[in-house]
């Protein structure tokens, strides 16, 4: 019994290097892009003649940015690289607007703060589908809730969607309170002023001096 | 004494372990049977009038248009279920029909390629995961 029981222990002890290594190995083969076919996606009918003629997704988004999430592509990445080039409108007649200007949010929250980059928004999304229905334009004028968010309103409108999932917390609570609150200082101290000691929850970031590496 | 306690501890190093292992592997691979994250169910009609649940994916028409394209220019609303598309505005050259006119993409003969889904699909937004959110409308 004990002889058995020791012999076990020695050949465990022997092979944990080697599970070590499998669970090393494992690791970045398991976490490899993967995508259903058509025909396993759990919505399309297996007898519907689309599951043979339809494009699967994999073989088309497996050429992008890659993502750990959502669709699994770094959407934003892929259309600034030039992967994709999607069209902005139908009809030549169509105001194509862009905004630039990024949003500090959440500066009073607990949560490190949300730079809101206006520009990528409005290179997918016109101004219309968030203003002023989902969040009016004054800044700080619609109180943004993270429940909301996760019940799907205001920014969970598209985020956990079709835009990356809200797993991703750090994508958007980006900003260290004290870079932020260190950039509005500078910027109110430019223009001769100071900051209000009871913070608005939302202001204009000042613009940033270069971009950071991606 | 001290020997048992020993191999108590090996023992349940390498539980531990494999343990570990087993939970980062089921952690990166995604589950079966997964709906392309955004696909979009449009049911409201379809299965009332004998057909199959319209299933949109996002993913593919994203790459060949911006969001402003449809929910700006063609006016689709951006929730799930609150577009009421009926075959005759395609027909028309509204919502998908602005598109889908046998020139820049397939017409309207060509029923079984759009009408693909499985019966009883309720109409909403699927794939998306790990929240309560607007997968659940």
């Amino acid at each position: 019994m004990c002889k058995t029981l020791s012999v076990t222990k020695s050949f465990l002890s022997r092979q944990l290097p080697a599970l070590l290594w499998l669970c090393l190995i494992a690791l970045p083969v398991a976490a490899q892009q993967t995508w259903q076919p058509i025909a396993k996606d759990g919505l399309r009918d297996p007898g519907s003649p689309a599951v043979k003629l339809l494009q699967p997704p994999g073989e088309a988004l497996s050429q992008f940015a890659p993502d750990t999430a959502g669709n699994q592509v770094r959407w934003v990445k892929a259309l600034e690289q030039g992967q994709i080039n999607p069209r902005s409108s139908l009809r030549t007649e169509t105001n194509v607007q862009t905004y630039e200007r990024d949003m500090f949010l959440n500066l009073r929250g607990g949560m490190p703060i949300v730079r809101f980059p206006h520009g990528i928004h409005t290179r997918w999304l016109d101004c219309t589908n968030c203003h002023d229905n989902l969040f009016r334009k004054e800044a700080g004028a619609t109180k943004i809730s993270m429940f909301l968010i996760l019940q799907g309103e205001q920014c969970g409108v598209c985020h956990g969607a079709v835009a990356f999932p809200l797993t991703e917390c750090g994508r958007c609570h980006n900003t260290k309170r004290e870079d932020a609150l260190a950039d509005l200082e500078q910027e109110a101290a430019k223009s001769g002023m100071a900051l209000p000691p009871k913070l608005p929850t939302a202001m204009v970031a000042p613009e940033r001096k270069a971009e950071p590496a991606k | 004494m001290t020997r048992s306690r020993r191999r108590a501890g090996a023992l349940s190093l390498v539980l531990r372990q494999a343990l570990l292992c087993l939970a980062l592997i089921v952690a990166f691979v995604p589950g079966a049977a997964d709906a392309e994250y955004g696909d979009v169910v449009l049911n409201r009609f379809a299965e009332k009038e004998g057909m199959r649940p319209v299933i949109f994916p996002h993913w593919f028409h994203r790459i060949r248009f911006r969001c402003k394209v449809c929910h700006f220019e063609l006016g689709f609303k951006m929730r799930a279920g609150s577009n009421e598309v009926k075959m005759n505005d395609i027909i028309e050259g509204r919502f998908c029909g602005m598109c889908h006119d046998g020139q820049l993409a397939w017409s309207v003969e060509n029923c079984d390629l759009c009408h693909s889904g499985k019966a009883g699909l309720p109409p909403g937004i699927f794939g998306g995961h790990e929240t309560l959110g607007p997968g659940r409308w």
